[in-house]
């Protein structure tokens, strides 16, 4: 399978700052891979983001994007080549109707009139907000805003789509929303998601989880491996789903569990049937 | 706080709203230059009953339009006071030192009456019926010549579009912390005018600051969606003329034909 993301040996440092956000980083993703990255505050989650499409220069590595280099003058197509969508649903609205704001990247391209219109509606179909296409974002809810930049970034059709801790702002109906927006999105056409999140019940979304600390990546395993350290994770400042403590609590308590992750709904199935074969 | 909008678009599906916004607001202008040539009673007359055509057609209820006049009636006033007290000629009425009512004062003072009505009429028929938008769109489109002489029209035209976006965040965003600094015990709309000055002073340092988180983000969320300045840039919306703005642009050249009638 060929790699979506390549990332070698990558160093980047803030200028001012006595620390580098990035401590030799190397990672590769899989084309049509979902690979979350989690870590607390500051360990250079949306550091690492940004040097993927380019809007932070590696300070050293390299960055490789559907085996294109990242240099100053690919910087433009790999940046057509991943979308990034980011934390606050209204920072990143740049036009006056929800149609303007899918075909702003499209203007950005000099895309013919024409194609562009397709492209909206069908971007708009893609994310169910076709109804809301003159409305002005003061009108919608910050889910709703999210669909909007998702569908900003579909337009351009994309081989990558970031998602930049996009659900932390948003209500639990908006953050199920947007995860369930992007599995459709998946099912229809291969795209390679990978998202910064905070949110474990997000991470667990994924194919595989990168543990960062301190701009290192400490581990990556699958959600099941990652999340079987429980006390550690709570260690490097995150937070353990409710069903991982309910297990952890459990054994501490001499109640058998399995070692292995199981999210809310497998928790209760492996409760229930414990419970009637005794 | 609704009222700070700009403008008062009213939605509406009217001949008037579905002008073309260049064609209406070069006509609103054109009307205004014009309206300063009427010097007599009937060629004001003219002028009121091409607006009240354009009213009509815009099937907009005229206490919109009164309700326009409103909020500049001490400055008529005082204007058209201006105008009475000071213009000499024709029969005295009335006379208190340097003060003086005269007959052409009366006509004077009449006349400058009729003309702020006609001009708020129209500016307003234009806010109400041409969506900020579309108004920015037009700006864009009648100043693009301005481009050989190396203005940034496409910037500036992007800068007032992300502005008018960005009005009901930043509306939201001080409702927000007015809130946040009343829990806090901040009296906003109360005591003197200088104590209302100072209650501003922690809404606007906030807001200030949040402004630039605002526009420090928008700035990496445009770039990361490929933005290299207007150069090579297509429109995704565009504007044309149709039969209509032709018939509108008629309409002036008739209107201007009756004014050169009735004037002196």
């Amino acid at each position: 399978m060929t790699q979506a993301i390549e990332i070698a040996h990558l160093n980047y440092q803030y200028p001012d700052t006595p620390r580098p956000a990035l401590r030799d980083v190397s990672l590769s993703v899989a084309s049509g891979e979902w690979v979350a990255i989690i870590g607390h505050n500051g360990s250079g989650k949306s550091t690492l983001a940004k040097n993927i499409n380019g809007l932070l220069a590696p300070g050293s590595g390299t960055v490789t994007v559907g085996g294109e280099l990242l240099t100053e003058e690919s910087v433009w197509d790999i940046r057509a080549k991943v979308g990034i969508v980011f934390q606050n649903p209204d920072n990143q609205f740049v036009g006056a109707t929800v149609a303007d704001d899918v075909a702003f990247g499209l203007e950005n391209r000099g895309m013919p009139r024409p194609e562009m219109i397709k492209r909206v509606d069908s971007a708009l179909a893609a994310v169910n907000m076709t109804e809301f296409a003159t409305r002005e974002p003061a009108r919608l809810s910050g889910g709703q805003k999210q669909r909007v930049a998702i569908a900003g970034i579909v337009a351009q059709t994309p081989d990558i789509i970031i998602l930049d801790e996009a659900t932390s702002m948003l209500d639990p109906a908006g953050r199920q929303e947007i995860l369930s927006l992007i599995r459709e999105l998946r099912a229809a056409r291969p795209l390679t998601v990978v998202s910064i999140t905070h949110d474990i019940d997000e991470a667990a979304l994924a194919d595989r989880i990168v543990l960062l600390n301190d701009g290192e990546i400490v581990e990556t395993g699958t959600p099941a491996e990652i999340f079987r350290h429980g006390e550690e994770l709570i260690d490097l400042g995150l937070d353990v789903p409710y069903a991982g403590r309910l297990k952890a609590a459990l054994a501490q308590r001499g109640v058998a569990v399995p070692a292995a992750y199981l999210d809310a709904e497998g928790l209760v199935d492996y409760l229930w049937t414990l419970h009637s074969t005794m | 706080m609704n009222k700070l909008i700009i403008g008062r678009y009213l939605p509406g599906n009217s001949w008037v709203h579905q002008l073309d916004p260049r064609t209406k607001l070069l006509a609103s202008f054109y009307f205004i230059a014009i309206v300063f040539m009427a010097n007599t009673w009937l060629s004001y007359l003219v002028m009121f009953a091409g607006v009240m055509v354009m009213i009509a057609a815009s099937r907009i209820r005229i206490g919109f339009f009164l309700r326009g006049v409103r909020p500049m009636i001490w400055l008529i006033l005082f204007t058209v006071g201006l105008q009475i007290f000071f213009t000499t000629g024709g029969h005295v009425y009335w006379q208190w030192g340097w003060l003086h009512v005269t007959h052409y004062g009366l006509i004077n003072g009449a006349y400058i009456f009729c003309r702020f009505v006609l001009i708020i009429f129209v500016s307003t028929l234009l806010t109400l019926t041409t969506q900020p938008l579309s108004l920015a769109d037009a700006v864009e489109s009648l100043l693009r010549p301005l481009r050989y002489l190396h203005v940034p029209v496409t910037e500036l035209a992007l800068v007032l579009q992300i502005a008018l976006r960005f009005v009901p965040t930043l509306m939201d965003q001080t409702t927000k912390i007015m809130n946040a600094q009343r829990a806090r015990g901040v009296d906003f709309g109360t005591g003197g005018l200088f104590q209302q000055m100072k209650a501003v002073v922690p809404l606007l340092i906030p807001l200030f600051v949040d402004s630039f988180g605002i526009a420090e983000d928008l700035a990496t969320a445009m770039d990361a969606r490929g933005y290299r300045g207007g150069d090579g840039r297509s429109k995704f919306r565009v504007l044309a003329y149709h039969s209509r703005d032709w018939v509108a642009g008629g309409s002036m050249i008739v209107l201007t034909a009756l004014l050169l009638l009735t004037r002196r």
